[in-house]
């Protein structure tokens, strides 16, 4: 008897520690995890006086008829497609360079630093006087240069989404860098030490020592990029709202709009299922890729 | 020997011309923004920039404190990013304590419901969310914003690690001498648990006073915003007042980057060894 009492005021005592944290998860969290999955099914405005209709798949259905979703849906494509490959190489070569042994590494590790830890409406600010098309500082740079018609950026259909590629790279590659420099200074220095004896040369170094052992690095680098292409909101509000027409309209922002502007709560469930989906399916790459590297 | 430290000094010096290249990409813009507002709107956009305004306009930063209620702003994110991250440091350790060191009915399903769930990205479930606040009343409150932030699931798992790689042994030994749970967490975990807790700290306390999507879909009432949503308001208001957007922009950014500066290396240590934010 005094055993089992035991063991029930022990599980009492273990649930104690995690009531605060888990009543706040499982409500706030995990209740509307499961209701995004009915809603998805549901007709809904949204209001508490309109009841709500069962609908079946038809949400879903008219996703493939609806051409906000169908920009909304490739744009995210491209822009991940466009960012990922950016923000590899350029926080690749930043933490390449801010490996090597030289005075103020430190200095201009914190700096590369600022851009990602940056509130994003600040750093939109500036970035959208910097390329103002008429009078920014960039373009006026350009003018001097000698273009005679230097890119109308964010107001441009052509330019939009360039220009959210180009701030998403500087805002993020900082933050890459890190597990890169991680990655870097995971090396076994004798790997390096036996590529000189065979003669290598600094580029050859590159190519058969580091690229293969920053792999799973890289793989690491390359599912937590997509994956962050495929929540942004914030960039694309702040730098083009979306526009011009629908030239940077994403997926986040189009289920903003169809809940809160268009209050159709049942479609904008929908599609962030669609949104979960993609999420998803590169978690489980991510899943089999580490089982594969670590075996 | 000549020749190779010759070449050596080339490399050298290429590879600081790159990092002070580097440097001022990441750099230049928040000089500039800096630059800008200190100068009167006509003046932002001369070319060639003027880095150091000949007349500095210190009245711009005294005027955003009158031409938008920033004072209000301030409180309502400061206040916000408070409890958001003292909740957070508490609850998190406190569940954490009991998945790393105690042994339990349903440990490993609770665990994993954490974990399931670090997969689905909020923008997913914000709509629903958003449906369930509104129902319990909490449209427009601060209360929303604090209950949507407080309990991630990033926050146990991250403490949850830590607290695994204390030698279980250490809680032993007080156990035997009579301590109970609540004292070996408070008197042996907390203590040890430092970078832990800074780097969590970090995180939450900048994600918390840069988030705009949530306040953004909660707080539609002027008194209830926080600085984000309020200078994104500012700047469609008057988007044509560049030397304020710009003082209002170089005050959002302090607080950030003095609690950066200061934690610096554990926000480092914990994207180097966890590679999440939240």
């Amino acid at each position: 008897m005094s055993s089992r009492k035991a063991i029930i005021k022990k599980n009492l005592v273990a649930y104690s520690f995690i009531a605060p944290n888990f009543i706040g998860f499982a409500l706030f969290t995990l209740v509307p995890m499961i209701f995004a999955f009915i809603l998805a099914f549901l007709d809904w405005d949204g209001s508490p006086y309109n009841p709500m209709h069962f609908v079946g798949f038809k949400n879903f259905v008219d996703l493939a008829d609806d051409g906000q979703f169908t920009a909304a849906f490739r744009n995210t494509l491209v822009y991940t497609v466009q960012t990922v490959p950016f923000t590899l190489v350029t926080s690749l070569l930043l933490a390449l360079l801010l490996n090597q042994k030289c005075k103020g590494r430190n200095f201009f590790r914190t700096v590369s630093f600022f851009p990602y830890v940056a509130s994003m409406v600040a750093v939109t600010a500036v970035w959208n006087m910097l390329f103002n098309p008429g009078m920014g500082p960039v373009n006026e740079l350009l003018r001097k240069l000698g273009v005679e018609n230097p890119p109308g950026w964010s107001a441009d259909k052509d330019w939009a989404m360039t220009t959210i590629v180009q701030f998403s790279v500087w805002k993020y590659m900082g933050y890459y860098m890190i597990l890169y420099l991680a990655g870097l200074q995971g090396i076994n220095p004798e790997l390096y030490e036996a590529a000189n004896l065979d003669g290598c040369n600094g580029w050859q170094r590159f190519w058969n020592v580091t690229v293969p052992q920053l792999s799973a690095t890289t793989f690491f680098v390359v599912v937590m990029l997509v994956i962050q292409c495929f929540k942004v909101y914030d960039i694309v509000y702040m730098v083009t709202q979306g526009g011009p027409g629908t030239a940077t309209l994403v997926m986040v922002y189009d289920i903003y709009n169809k809940a809160f502007v268009y209050s159709s709560f049942g479609a904008a469930s929908a599609e962030a299922i669609v949104l979960f989906a993609l999420v998803l399916g590169v978690t489980l790459v991510q899943f089999r890729g580490q089982h594969k590297l670590e075996a | 020997m000549q020749i190779i430290s010759a070449k050596e000094k080339a490399i050298q010096t290429i590879i600081y011309i790159l990092l002070i290249l580097c440097a001022m990409v990441m750099v230049l813009p928040f000089l500039w923004m800096l630059s800008a507002s200190l100068k009167l709107d006509k003046d932002v956009f001369s070319f060639p920039v003027q880095w150091i305004p000949s007349h500095p306009r210190w009245a711009n930063y005294q005027e955003i404190w009158t031409k938008i209620p920033l004072m209000t702003f301030v409180k309502n994110t400061v206040k916000l990013t408070i409890i958001v991250t003292l909740l957070q440091l508490f609850t998190s350790s406190f569940a954490a304590y009991a998945f790393a060191k105690l042994d339990f009915k349903g440990r490993n399903t609770l665990f994993l419901g954490y974990i399931a769930t670090i997969a689905m990205p909020w923008q997913v479930y914000m709509v629903p969310q958003f449906v369930l606040m509104s129902k319990m009343g909490l449209n427009n409150t601060h209360t929303a914003i604090i209950l949507l932030q407080a309990f991630s699931a990033f926050g146990v798992f991250m403490m949850k690690q830590f607290y695994t790689s204390i030698p279980s042994e250490l809680c032993e030994a007080a156990r035997v001498d009579g301590m109970t749970e609540y004292g070996i967490y408070c008197k042996i975990m907390l203590p040890l648990s430092k970078p832990a807790l800074s780097t969590l700290t970090i995180f939450t306390f900048v994600n918390t006073w840069n988030d705009f999507l949530g306040p953004y879909i909660y707080l539609t009432r002027q008194e209830l915003k926080t600085i984000q949503i309020g200078l994104r308001m500012f700047i469609s208001q008057y988007s044509q007042e560049y030397g304020l957007i710009m003082a209002s922009s170089v005050v959002t950014l302090i607080p950030v980057l003095i609690v950066f500066l200061s934690l610096q290396q554990y926000f480092v240590q914990g994207i180097a060894t966890s590679g999440l934010k939240g």
